[in-house]
């Protein structure tokens, strides 16, 4: 049996690591509240950010956390044109288009990275990267930590956008009620692209906080959105408390099952949850009930 | 008056008669100095989650072929030039069948290639079909020699030879360096390669006096190996033995850095990124002293020195696969001379009799018994100061290990 220090760190682990799922699942669980719809392309966008990331370190000697800002950006305009021209087009009559054409274009980020990179994984190193805190017997990666308060701070920042701008009231109006936004003037095609906008700029956010001790090659995102589906499940569809409440739970369980069960359970306790979840509770701990 | 001082005799007249004839017959005669080319089927992963370790492969066959052509070719055909008919296996077992009917289609004399297990499993099968014979280069199940399909040869060490070597490597190191490690955690990926390699382990190692004090088996990919650092540095092994792939090696080594698990070596098995000079290059700190039990090529052999200049001058990356299917084709092509002929049922005899020894591995000469060369043998390698040295078997060595790696 492991000692209460080892359990706390792993504890402390899973909180660090799950509020960076949090943040992955923020952008997931933002576009399905407002458009409806399961974008099956975020992990791909994901893995975008990420090699972004990676290429302005490894070529411009751009600090990771010093990206943030440029890159946000330029996923946020990259997000907007996508759902512009690309997801809005597609989205009249079946709403299966939409599923096939995220899925479709998935799978054509996935091989063009392929193509431009190969299969090769690739990873960056930054004077902090394997730096710890030492608090008594923890060791609390420094990286890890700035990761946890970006992702609590860049969901907080989400959340006031959401509650006070007009911008927010916009994406709520159309959240809500489609229709009724439109009657009263808002332009809700636009909205639809900023949404998908700041859903694409989380995942750059996320990809800045996760290169400094993580690697990407073209098919990481699928692991980390995997987890970000179950915690938009368990959260509950569309809220940004439950992104927030339901990652931050899910790092621990999975950190605590790893610890116990060993990694590849750990995995499947995730996936247990998933489940039992859609069984029993659907909507999810902060969903609205159907 | 005659125009002749003598009369022509018969055979003189028979002799300009060949040799008017010859001169007539001229253009079929260069003809013949340039037979029909061999088509030889090379099968990589150039696409897909492979394609880095199928370009190294493809450069290695590549540049064999061009050697053997600039050499006259196949001297016993009458200098055929070795024709390269070139298969993506696309990262998978379905596209590495295709390819390979593709060329049977094309009429290959020989397949050389394959990479990964499940692909070398599913093409060496298809080849089967049409007494196709077929030279794996590394796939490492060995399932692949263990159907007895007449046509399939492994060149490299499969995954049992390598789990000898390497507990065999382990012992001799240890017991040199006066018995400093006991006690052993296995770290895995929780595929076929991983598990089976450490259930091996787990039944050998404690037959030679350590014992393993925990089995970790890792997904691919994995997100976070901070718990795997975190539970190595409570339980506190001697030595630590991860059998995972590149990205899982990487994350592994910065996390025990970070975390300051301090194990007195690291011994690697069929790693996949211990023997590769981009994790030495990258993480340095975090790869040195590394140790790893793996295909390599022979350091002593100054054409493998040869051959990695030419390699990176072409602005190409060496690997272990380079000169391994560099050796491949030069041993199909050692069995072509000896057969005499590019027909199927003889090139199986003639590679199944091979003794080809101008190989650029650290093997002896081959010889294939139900399929695998019983020659080969992986090498115990160590990151030492960012380059990767072979420290075992003496033979081959370029350097010795650096073990215990702490006190």
């Amino acid at each position: 049996m492991y000692s209460l220090p080892i359990v706390a760190e792993a504890m402390l682990n899973g909180l660090l690591t799950g509020a960076v799922y949090a943040l992955i699942a923020l952008g997931l669980t933002l576009v399905y509240g407002v458009l409806h719809i399961i974008n099956f392309a975020h992990g791909a966008f994901l893995t975008c950010a990420m090699f972004a990331v990676w290429l302005a370190h490894t070529f411009l000697g751009l600090d990771p956390y010093l990206a943030i800002l440029p890159l946000t950006l330029i996923f946020f305009a990259l997000g907007y044109a996508v759902q512009r021209f690309i997801i809005g087009p597609s989205s009249h009559g079946d709403d299966g288009n939409i599923l096939l054409v995220t899925l479709g274009l998935s799978i054509v980020i996935e091989n063009a990275l392929l193509a431009g990179f190969h299969s090769d994984t690739r990873s960056l190193s930054t004077d902090y990267s394997f730096n710890v805190f030492e608090v008594g017997p923890l060791l609390i990666s420094q990286a890890r930590l700035f990761g946890f308060v970006g992702a609590v701070v860049v969901t907080a920042l989400l959340w006031l956008l959401l509650a006070r701008t007009d911008t927010g009231k916009a994406i709520r109006a159309v959240a809500k009620e489609k229709l009724g936004a439109r009657l009263v003037g808002i332009n809700v095609s636009h909205v639809f692209a900023v949404t998908f906008g700041i859903g694409c700029a989380t995942l750059a956010i996320a990809a800045c906080l996760l290169m400094p001790t993580f690697y990407v090659n073209p098919r990481v995102g699928g692991a980390f959105v995997l987890v970000a589906f179950t915690i938009v499940v368990l959260g509950g569809m569309g809220s940004i408390t439950g992104a927030l409440i339901g990652g931050l739970f899910i790092g621990v369980v999975e950190s605590l099952c790893g610890l116990f069960l060993g990694e590849s359970l750990g995995q499947i306790g995730i996936f247990l949850i998933f489940i039992l979840v859609l069984l029993f509770r659907p909507t999810g701990l902060f969903g609205a009930r159907a | 008056m005659t125009l002749f001082s003598k009369s022509i005799s018969r055979r003189g007249a028979l002799k300009g008669g060949m040799a008017a004839a010859a001169v007539i017959a001229a253009p079929s005669v260069l003809r013949a100095a340039e037979p029909p080319p061999v088509k030889v089927g090379i099968l990589q992963p150039v696409t897909g989650a492979l394609a880095m370790d199928g370009e190294f492969g493809r450069t290695g066959a590549e540049l064999a072929i061009a050697d053997i052509n600039a050499a006259g070719g196949i001297k016993a055909l009458g200098g055929a030039k070795i024709e390269m008919v070139f298969g993506d296996a696309r990262s998978n077992p379905e596209a590495g069948v295709q390819e390979v009917e593709r060329m049977q289609s094309e009429g290959v004399a020989a397949i050389v290639g394959g990479f990964a297990s499940p692909i070398c499993l599913a093409a060496t099968q298809a080849a089967a079909r049409y007494d196709l014979p077929y030279i794996v280069d590394v796939g490492v199940s060995d399932q692949i020699i263990q159907r007895g399909l007449k046509n399939t040869f492994r060149f490299a060490p499969g995954f049992g030879i390598c789990t000898q070597a390497a507990i065999q490597n382990l012992v001799r190191i240890n017991d040199a360096a006066g018995k400093p490690a006991k006690t052993i955690a296995l770290v895995h990926e929780d595929g076929l390669f991983g598990s089976g390699l450490a259930k091996l382990m787990q039944t050998e190692l404690p037959k030679h006096g350590f014992e393993i004090i925990e089995t970790i088996a890792i997904p691919t990919p994995s997100r976070d190996l901070s718990n795997v650092a975190l539970r190595l540095r409570s339980l506190n092994p001697d030595l630590v033995i991860p059998s995972t792939y590149y990205g899982e090696t990487v994350l592994l080594a910065r996390t025990m850095q970070q975390q300051r698990v301090r194990p007195k070596a690291v011994y690697a098995v069929v790693n996949g990124a211990a023997s590769n000079m981009r994790f030495v290059k990258e993480f340095p700190e975090a790869a040195e002293n590394i140790m790893d039990v793996n295909h390599w090529h022979d350091p002593r052999n100054p054409k493998n020195a040869e051959l990695q200049k030419r390699v990176l001058d072409a602005g190409k990356q060496w690997n272990y696969n380079t000169p391994l299917n560099y050796s491949c084709v030069l041993l199909l092509a050692d069995a072509m001379e000896r057969a005499g002929s590019a027909d199927r049922a003889k090139l199986i005899d003639s590679i199944a009799a091979s003794t080809f020894d101008k190989h650029l591995m650290p093997y002896g000469p081959t010889k294939f018994e139900g399929g695998q060369n019983q020659g080969a043998a992986p090498v115990s390698t160590q990151v030492q100061k960012a380059t990767i040295r072979v420290v075992y078997p003496e033979a081959f060595s370029d350097a010795k290990p650096v073990f215990p790696v702490r006190g």
